[in-house]
C-alpha cells in the first residue's frame, strides 16, 4: 500500500514539475493527404524530442481555402492558437498590419535567416517594415507536370518531354481508355495549371507583367492568347476526369489511369508513399519541359501574439527549430518540397528534387502568383477558370476578356 | 393615484424580467449586427472591418458579378422547385400515411429518420450516390446497361437538380409529419359529411380539407423557406458550387467573399442583398398576418 502511494506521489510530483517548464504548443496547419501528414509527423517528432514542449496537432481537413478561414477567424476572434501555417505571400498581411502576429526579428538575425534562406524572395515576403513576422519552412513550385509510364506503355507510346508533346499524346491515350489529363475540379488546380502554362510556355517578363504590374494591356494580348487556347486544350484533355481533390487527380496518375497532371511538388510526396521511383515509374517535367523557371511559393509558420509567457517561449524555439538544416532536410524530404536553406544538403533527394534545387541555385525562382495578388483577386481568377473549365462553350476569347478585366482591377 | 388601473408596462412584471436577458441579446446580436453589417458594407474594409467609407463601389462590383447573378438565378430555381415539390411530396405522403395503414408508426419513422441527419452528411451520402464512377450509375452499368448514364451532380444543366433530390430526401419527412398533425387535427365529423354528400375524397381535400390546414401550411411554408434561403451546406458537401458555377447560392458566395477572398466589404453587401431580399417576402406577409388580425 505504501509502495502504490509513493508511486502515485511520486507521479504527481513528475507532472507538476513537467507543467512548470513544458507548455503545449498548438499548431495548426492543412497538411492531412499521406505524403504531407508524414511529412507533418516529422516536425512535431523533431519539436518533442529537441525541446521539452509538446506539439498539440491542430491538423484542418480540406484544402487551404477550408482551413485559412478557420484559423483567421480563430486569430481575429482571440482564441489563438500558438503557430500555424499560412502560404508564402500576403493571406496574413492585415493580420500582420493588426500587429496580431510576433515579431520574430531578434530569432531571426540569431538565426542569420538573411544569409541563409535562398531564394531572399521569401524572407522578403514574411518582412513588413522591417521586421520580419514568419518563420519561411519550404518551397513548393508549381511548374511540374507529372507523368504516368504505365499510361503511355498501356497505349503503346514513349513518355512525352515537353507540353506539345503531352498534348499530342492525347488522342492516343484516349483511345486506350485513358483520361489524357487528371485534374481535380477545383478552381485553385485549374487556375493553378492555368497560371503554369503562363510562366513555363511564355518568356517570365509576360508573368511579371500580368502579376507583378497588373497590367491588363498584357493580359489581353496575344501571347496571353496563346495560354487561353492551351487551356481550352487541357479542358478538352481532362474533361472525363471526375475527381475533385488534386490527391484523387494525382492517384488517376499513380494508378495509370490518367496520362499527366499539372500539380505543384507536393504531388511528388504521393508518389513517393505509393512507392514508385522517379524516372522509372512516373517522370517529372519542371516547368512543363519548356521554360525550366520556378515560382517559388510555399509554407510558413506564422505566431499569433499570446499574452502566456511560457507559451511565447515555446514559439520562439520552435520558429528557430523550424530552420534547423536537420529538420530542413527530414521535413522536406518527407513533403516532396525543397529546403529554404540554400546550403542544406539534401543527398537522400530524388531525381525530381534535384531537379529543382538546381533550378534553385541557378537563381531562376520568380515569387508565387500568391505573394503577387491580393487573396481577392485570385479568388476571382479561380472563378473564371472553375467555370471556364466546366463549361465547354466558353470561348478562350471571351474568358480572355474576363481575365484582363480581373487584372484591371486586381491589387 | 392607488385608484387608478396599473400600468400595462408593469402588468407580468415578473415575466417581464426574465425575458430581458432574451430581449437584450435580440437587440444586440441580431439587430446591431445586422446594422453594423449593413454600415460595414458601404466601406472597403478586406480581412479586417476599416471604417473607410467608398459609397454603392461593393454594390456595384456586387451586381457586376457574373457568379452573383447565377448563385440569385440559382437560388430563385431551387427555391421554387423545392417549395412545390416540398409541399406536393409532403402532403401526398402525409394524406397516404393517414389511410389508416398498418404499422404507420413504422412507416413514419423511416420517412422522418433523414431529418436526424445533418445537410453535410446527407450532402456527403448523395455524392457518393451520384458519383458516376461508384454510384447508381456504376451499378446499373454492372448490370448489363453499358449506355445507362445517370450523373446529375457532374453535368451543368442538371447539378441544381440533382442537390435538390438530396434536400427534398432530407426535408420531405418532417414535412410530412407536420402535415399528418394537421390532417389528424381535422375533426372526422367533416370526412363523415363530406361522404354522405357523396363528394370525391380528392375534393374534399383539395377544397376543405386543405383551407382548414392554413396555420400548419403557414408554419411549413416559413420552415422550408428558411431552408431554402440559407442553403449552403448541402452545396458545399454535394457539388462545392460546381460545375462551373451551375450550383452557386448567394449564401455560399458571402462566405467565399467574407473568409476565402479576405474582402469583408463585398461579403457585407452581397449578405445585405440577401437581408433585403427576405425582408421584401417576410414585411408584407407580417403585416397581413399580424396587421389582419385588428380588424377581426
Amino acid at each position: 500500500m505504501t509502495h502504490i502511494r509513493t508511486i502515485l506521489g511520486a507521479t504527481t510530483a513528475l507532472c507538476v514539475a513537467g507543467a512548470a517548464q513544458a507548455a503545449d504548443l498548438e499548431v495548426t496547419h492543412w497538411w492531412t493527404s499521406g505524403g504531407e501528414a508524414a511529412a507533418v509527423a516529422e516536425l512535431a517528432k523533431a519539436f518533442d524530442a529537441k525541446t521539452e514542449h509538446t506539439w498539440v496537432d491542430g491538423a484542418i481537413a480540406g484544402s487551404g481555402s477550408t482551413a485559412r478561414p478557420i484559423m483567421i477567424s480563430r486569430i481575429t476572434g482571440g482564441d489563438p492558437m500558438a503557430a500555424t501555417q499560412f502560404n508564402h505571400g500576403r493571406q496574413a498581411e492585415e493580420l500582420v498590419e493588426a500587429g496580431l502576429m510576433r515579431d520574430l526579428t531578434d530569432i531571426a538575425e540569431a538565426g542569420k535567416w538573411r544569409e541563409v534562406i535562398n531564394p531572399p524572395s521569401l524572407l522578403d515576403a514574411c518582412t513588413v517594415d522591417g521586421r520580419v513576422y514568419c518563420a519561411p519552412l519550404n518551397i513548393h513550385s508549381w511548374q511540374w507536370l507529372w507523368l504516368s509510364h504505365k499510361a503511355y506503355e498501356d497505349a503503346g507510346i514513349p513518355v512525352p518531354t515537353t507540353w506539345d508533346e503531352f498534348v499530342a499524346a492525347a488522342p492516343a491515350l484516349a483511345e486506350a481508355g485513358k483520361i489524357p489529363m487528371a485534374m481535380g475540379k477545383q478552381g485553385w488546380q485549374q487556375s493553378g495549371a492555368f497560371n503554369v502554362m503562363i510562366l513555363s510556355l511564355l518568356p517570365p517578363e509576360v508573368y511579371l507583367g500580368v502579376y507583378q504590374d497588373k497590367n491588363a494591356e498584357i493580359a489581353a494580348g496575344p501571347e496571353v492568347a496563346r495560354i487561353f487556347a492551351a487551356a481550352a486544350a487541357a479542358r478538352e484533355m481532362s474533361k472525363d476526369s471526375n475527381v475533385q481533390d488534386w490527391n484523387q487527380a494525382t492517384n488517376l496518375v499513380i494508378t495509370g489511369q490518367a496520362g499527366g497532371q499539372i500539380m505543384g511538388d507536393w504531388a511528388q510526396g504521393e508518389f513517393q508513399v505509393a512507392g514508385m521511383t522517379a524516372g522509372e515509374d512516373y517522370t517529372c517535367l519542371p516547368g512543363l519541359g519548356v521554360n525550366k523557371t520556378l515560382q517559388a511559393g510555399g509554407d510558413a509558420f506564422y505566431f499569433p501574439v499570446l499574452d502566456d509567457e511560457e507559451l511565447t517561449a515555446a514559439q520562439g524555439e520552435l520558429a528557430a527549430l523550424l530552420l534547423e538544416p536537420e529538420t530542413q532536410v527530414a521535413f522536406n524530404l518527407k513533403k516532396g518540397s525543397l529546403p529554404v536553406r540554400g546550403d542544406v544538403d539534401l543527398e537522400a533527394a530524388n531525381d525530381c528534387m534535384k531537379k529543382g534545387l538546381e533550378i534553385l541555385a541557378s537563381g531562376d525562382a520568380l515569387p508565387d502568383v500568391n505573394i503577387l495578388i491580393s487573396s481577392d483577386t485570385r479568388v476571382q481568377i479561380e472563378e473564371l477558370f472553375v467555370e471556364f473549365f466546366a463549361d465547354a462553350s466558353i470561348t478562350p476569347e471571351d474568358a480572355q476578356a474576363r481575365y484582363a478585366d480581373i487584372i484591371a482591377d486586381a491589387d | 393615484m392607488s385608484a387608478s388601473r396599473p400600468n400595462r408596462l408593469f402588468r407580468n412584471k415578473s415575466a417581464k424580467i426574465a425575458a430581458i436577458p432574451m430581449i437584450l441579446t435580440a437587440m444586440v446580436v441580431f439587430v446591431g449586427g445586422t446594422i453594423w453589417t449593413v454600415a460595414y458594407s458601404f466601406t472597403n474594409s478586406k480581412l479586417l472591418p476599416r471604417w473607410k467609407l467608398v459609397g454603392l463601389d461593393q454594390y456595384e462590383r456586387l451586381w457586376d458579378s457574373r457568379r452573383w447573378l447565377v448563385s440569385i438565378e440559382n437560388l430563385f430555381l431551387y427555391g421554387l422547385f423545392m417549395l412545390v415539390l416540398s409541399f406536393v411530396i409532403g402532403f401526398v405522403l402525409a394524406a397516404l400515411m393517414d389511410q389508416k395503414i398498418r404499422f404507420e408508426n413504422t412507416f413514419r419513422t423511416i420517412m422522418l429518420y433523414p431529418f436526424a441527419l445533418s445537410f453535410i452528411v446527407t450532402g456527403l451520402v448523395w455524392q457518393w450516390i451520384l458519383n458516376p464512377d461508384f454510384g447508381v450509375q456504376h451499378i446499373v452499368r454492372s448490370l448489363g446497361f453499358e449506355n445507362f448514364t445517370f450523373d446529375p451532380l457532374y453535368t451543368a444543366d442538371i447539378a441544381l437538380y440533382g442537390v435538390m433530390i438530396a434536400g427534398l430526401w432530407q426535408g420531405s419527412g418532417l414535412i410530412m409529419v407536420l402535415m399528418l398533425a394537421g390532417l389528424r387535427g381535422i375533426d372526422q365529423e367533416i370526412w363523415k359529411a363530406s361522404r354522405v354528400d357523396g363528394i370525391p375524397a380528392w375534393k374534399t381535400y383539395v377544397f376543405i380539407i386543405i383551407p382548414m390546414m392554413k396555420p400548419v401550411f403557414i408554419t411549413t411554408l416559413v420552415l422550408i423557406a428558411s431552408s431554402i434561403v440559407k442553403v449552403y451546406d448541402l452545396i458545399v458537401a454535394q457539388t462545392g458550387g460546381g460545375p462551373g458555377l451551375s450550383t452557386e447560392m448567394p449564401a455560399k458566395y458571402v462566405y467565399d467573399y467574407l473568409f476565402g477572398a479576405q474582402n469583408l466589404g463585398q461579403g457585407f453587401a452581397a449578405s445585405t442583398m440577401m437581408l433585403l431580399a427576405v425582408l421584401v417576402v417576410v414585411i408584407p406577409w407580417a403585416m397581413l398576418e399580424f396587421g389582419g388580425k385588428k380588424r377581426v
